[in-house]
């Protein structure tokens, strides 16, 4: 069949998980690519009314496994399904969040089937490869783009002689589009404990503690962002004030976070969240790479950073050299005096 | 009774602080000047194990690298921290494997060194960044697998209840041994070195150091036969050579890039008032903001 595989991750709130969704976009523009089909995996408690979500992505079967075990998510039974279901529709590429639950899952999955898994893809797309060792030319492999080395390099990997291919992806790096046209999606129901061992259950949660969802600033337009430079929790405050004026998300550079400045949830980078917004402003961050993974497809940039050689400066559209405590005020006065 | 506990722990080039000068003008990564350092959730993952000694105290706890010789020098860091014994795997033939590959490895030896009730890793290695060789090397043995572990909250010889970290929350699970765990940055830090230890295992070496030392050590080695670190090759572990190194790896790398800054034109402008005036203004009008 040689389709495309998206394992979709059921939330806490029973439905597809944001990443899982934009793997899914993903997914149909690599399968239209190559005329090929996109499927998707759907395993956990009365997950049956996820089809409705899967057709506005276009997807052509949904493979269902719904059992009262599979929810929360444990490894053991989720591997086994989705071992199964790549063995039995041989799928060209297959496609798994980067999140906590998918790289628990996707390693276990690919070292069953004895094939290559990247980790964390910034990038998929298709190429060419000839293998002068062989004599091989191989057509449209998946080329699958990610950071490595702390993220001073850019590696693509292509998996030539096995399949799947299989990747991971954080949230964010892929963009959330629906189908022009939705899709009537076929339902293969599977037979849950005829796949699952009752030995797989052996592993068992006691308890759980879930927090509420956490600030998205991925959905936010305006991006406000503070790095080390911006010098204390209490000065992010004005970063707060900037951000609640024009509609937008305060964000943070690592050094912001380990410092304590702001919570982990903001962090933007490879480490982090990735976000476009249409208007980024960095105020006191230099601008390293891993930092600049996670928003350098910003529409717009603003760097506000005392030292002209900070990196940042270099990608930014705007690139003011002075110290991000004299340019706040003057912008939150500007904006009070000229919106209503 | 006995009880065994095999860490997994990998030395890696320290990118945590890669400065200018870590890439070469080819574009290629300068390893000689990054300094090798333990890898710092398998530290993490230590003291998971020395913890379980506490409350076990007669667990031997084994610590298991791959790499090249100079990665001894993380096993002589486990002992002094309290490590029992350690085990190099290298061979030139395990040179250039991928997570799949390593994970093979590293499950070949860990079934010779059966019977064993708990495997141990740090979540994830700072040089590749992948997490993927523990639940790998788990699913090559055959175990089940706890990611993210971040406390233990109870261990007895034949069950472990562990709490780990969830993206939005914390879980506690429990399960049967054997079973392989990959321990958090979130978990305890690792105790420090032990002065006695160090006194006792500073001469740990392995055959191929000793080979390269100058000093005669042979009598000191026999005396204390546990100053010997083993190294095991691919034939020590019983592995099939094709499933290792470049051949055994099903990911290739075809090509490899410095990252570069775009080429942007950036209005280079001071924090005046008419200078911030007209940005924002400029912003408004191209509906940027607003
Ligand atoms: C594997 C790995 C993953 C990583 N992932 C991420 C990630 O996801 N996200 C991330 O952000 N980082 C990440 N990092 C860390 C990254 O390498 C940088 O260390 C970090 O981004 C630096 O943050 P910073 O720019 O705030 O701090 P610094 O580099 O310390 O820069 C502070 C800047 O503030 C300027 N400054 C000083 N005073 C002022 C002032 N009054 N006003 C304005 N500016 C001022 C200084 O000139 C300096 O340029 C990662 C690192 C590694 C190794
Ligand atoms: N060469 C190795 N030797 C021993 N343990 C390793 C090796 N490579 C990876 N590991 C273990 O697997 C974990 C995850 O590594 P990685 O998948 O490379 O991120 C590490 O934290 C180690 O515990």
């Amino acid at each position: 069949m040689q389709n495309i595989l998206v394992y979709c991750e059921i939330t806490e709130e029973g439905s597809i998980a944001e990443v899982s969704l934009e793997l899914l976009s993903k997914g149909r523009k690599l399968a239209e690519k190559q005329s090929k089909e996109l499927d998707a995996l759907i395993i956990g408690t009365k997950v049956e009314n996820v089809k409705e979500v899967c057709a506005k992505y276009g997807v052509a079967t949904v493979y269902m496994a719904s059992h009262p075990g599979l929810f929360p998510y444990t490894t053991l039974p989720h591997a086994a399904i989705m071992i199964y279901v790549c063995k039995l529709t041989n799928p060209q590429i297959a496609l798994v969040g980067a999140s906590p639950v998918g790289r628990d899952l996707a390693p276990r999955v690919a070292s069953a089937l004895r094939c290559g898994l990247t980790a964390d893809c910034t990038s998929l797309v298709y190429g060419d490869h000839y293998d002068k060792k062989t004599e091989t030319q191989y057509e449209n492999l998946l080329y699958q783009i990610r950071p490595a080395f702390g993220g001073n390099i850019i590696a693509t990997i292509i998996n030539p002689d096995t399949r799947p291919q299989m990747a991971t992806v954080r949230e964010g790096v892929m963009k959330n589009e629906q189908a022009e046209k939705p899709s009537n999606p076929k339902v293969i129901s599977l037979d849950v404990m005829t796949i699952v061992d009752p030995t797989d259950f052996a592993l068992q949660i006691i308890e759980r503690h879930i927090e509420p969802p956490k600030v998205d600033i991925k959905k936010s337009n305006v991006i406000i962002a503070g790095g080390y430079g911006v010098g204390s929790k209490e000065a992010f405050n004005q970063l707060f004030e900037l951000a609640g004026l024009l509609g937008g998300e305060v964000a943070a550079s690592r050094a912001a976070v380990d410092a304590g400045f702001v919570d982990s949830d903001r962090q933007v980078g490879q480490t982090g969240v990735t976000v476009r917004p249409k208007l980024y402003i960095g105020f006191g961050i230099s601008g390293a790479v891993q930092h600049r993974a996670g928003m350098d497809q910003s529409a717009k940039i603003i760097s506000v950073n005392p030292d002209p050689n900070a990196p940042l400066h270099q990608i930014a559209d705007y690139s003011i050299v002075a110290k991000a405590g004299d340019v706040i005020p003057k912008m939150i006065r500007f904006f009070k005096a000229n919106s209503k | 009774m006995s009880f065994r506990i095999i860490v997994m722990a990998k030395q890696v080039p320290d990118t945590r602080n890669v400065g200018k000068d870590a890439m070469k003008a080819d574009g290629t990564v300068n390893r000689a000047i990054l300094p090798a350092i333990y890898n710092p959730e398998d530290l993490n993952a230590l003291e998971f194990a020395l913890k379980i000694k506490d409350h076990l105290p007669d667990a031997e706890i084994i610590l298991l690298t791959m790499g090249p010789s100079r990665a001894a020098e993380i096993i002589r860091e486990a002992l002094y921290r309290g490590a029992d014994k350690g085990i190099l795997l290298t061979d030139r033939r395990f040179a250039g494997s991928d997570t799949l590959a390593t994970s093979y490895a590293l499950a070949m030896a860990i079934k010779k060194l059966q019977p064993f009730d708990l495997v141990i890793a740090g979540r994830q290695a700072i040089d590749g960044d992948t997490a993927q060789v523990g639940p790998q090397t788990a699913e090559k043995l055959g175990l089940p697998q706890i990611t993210y572990a971040e406390n233990l909250e109870s261990v007895t010889l034949d069950e472990i209840t562990i709490r780990r970290r969830l993206e939005r929350g914390v879980e506690t699970v429990k399960c049967p041994l054997p079973v392989l765990i990959t321990v958090n940055s979130s978990a305890q830090e690792c105790r420090p070195r032990k002065a006695k230890r160090v006194m006792q295992f500073k001469h740990a070496r392995t055959v191929t150091e000793l080979q390269e030392e100058t000093r005669d050590y042979t009598e000191l080695f026999d005396q204390r036969p546990y100053l010997t670190i083993e190294e095991w090759s691919v034939d020590d572990v019983e592995a099939m050579a094709e499933k290792l190194g470049l051949s055994g790896s099903p990911t290739k790398v075809k090509k490899i890039e410095n990252v570069v800054f775009k080429a942007k034109e950036t209005k280079i402008i001071s924090d005046s008032d008419t200078d911030i005036d007209e940005m924002m203004r400029d912003l408004i009008d191209s509906h940027v903001l607003g």
